[in-house]
């Protein structure tokens, strides 16, 4: 085993063309994600901090309920099950068709994420319970909406990583832009356990 | 595709695909033991307060680091260090910074009531 650092699956042997350049290029992206995450701690600090700050609008405890953010954890977290497949199928079999496939099947999951996520933030707009309507909710929709923003990124980037697997097969760049992806996915699982502890959660006590 | 099927003539890089696979599962089963748990100890409603935040605040850090560990691979042995000091140092600046603001803000909420 050689002595990767970078996160994500070690895809790479020393001796491919290239695999140091994406070892390189995955590191510096993860370096990216931990100053990603750095911003979601300060909007989450944000979030907390303006949490009594309701201004008679709705609280917190009156406006979540747990269906939705449990089904999107369901789907977030099976969708990172399923790149990892992908992932899998790219480093073992170099299949373009299960990659493909499973590429299809993570974006579907992503995709019914942001469905449930913007039929619920739609339904706090009618509601009256839109950003300006209190400090609170001014913090809540810069939170789960930026997150939901980084999720419809991810399926951008999945569908251009499979488009660019299925016409280009696997080479170090299609294959280092995958890594990359997974990680990006991964960590977005990872902000979304925050979201659902701190604000669902949070709110049902 | 040429240099990618170098990997599947080694016997031990095949056992290691059932491996990364069963990774992958146990990540994703501990996260949902660990969601059931944060969930049903805020909706069981038998817990006070304070221990319902703790269950959820314990169940959400052991879920960040099982997807750490099984799904981005991010192990204590075994790798360079380069990432996992970078993770400590990120959560360090994170620990000082959120909580930071919160002990502050929280302190200036109390004295302006």
């Amino acid at each position: 085993m050689s002595q990767a650092r970078h996160p994500g699956l070690k895809l790479g042997h020393e001796h491919d063309p290239g695999s140091g350049e994406v070892e390189a290029l995955v590191f510096g992206f993860w370096i990216f994600m931990m100053s990603d995450l750095l911003i979601f701690g300060c909007v989450f600090a944000t979030y907390v901090v303006m949490l009594p700050q309701v201004a008679d609008g709705p609280s917190a405890a009156e406006l979540f309920h747990l269906r939705g953010p449990l089904i999107e954890t369901t789907l977030l977290l099976a969708s990172s099950v399923t790149i990892g497949f992908a992932l899998l199928e790219t480093k073992h079999r170099a299949d373009q068709r299960r990659t493909t496939l499973w590429l299809a099947v993570t974006f579907l999951l992503g995709a019914g994420f942001l469905f449930s996520s913007t039929h619920s933030l739609l339904g706090h707009l009618e509601n009256g319970a839109g950003p300006s309507r209190s400090a609170f909710l001014s913090a809540y929709w810069l939170l789960v909406p930026l997150h939901a923003l980084h999720v419809a990124v991810g399926c951008l980037w999945i569908a251009v990583a499979a488009a660019q697997v299925w016409i280009r097969g696997f080479d170090w760049v299609t294959t280092g832009g995958l890594l990359r992806l997974s990680i990006y996915w991964h960590f977005l699982d990872i902000v979304w356990i925050g979201i659902l502890s701190v604000v669902y959660l949070g709110a049902m006590i | 595709m040429s240099h990618m099927d170098k990997i599947d003539e080694s016997g031990g890089q095949m056992e290691s695909r059932a491996d990364e696979q069963s990774s992958y599962l146990r990540g994703g089963i501990a996260s949902v033991v660990l969601t059931v748990i944060a969930v049903l100890a805020v909706v069981s409603d038998v817990l006070p307060d304070w221990a319902a935040w703790t269950t959820i605040a314990v169940a959400g850090i052991l879920q960040a680091v099982a997807q750490l560990h099984w799904f981005l691979h991010i192990r204590l042995h075994g790798q360079a260090w380069e990432d996992l000091q970078l993770i400590f140092f990120t959560i360090l600046i994170l620990v000082l910074m959120v909580g930071g603001t919160i002990w502050v803000m929280g302190d200036l909420s109390a004295r302006m009531m």
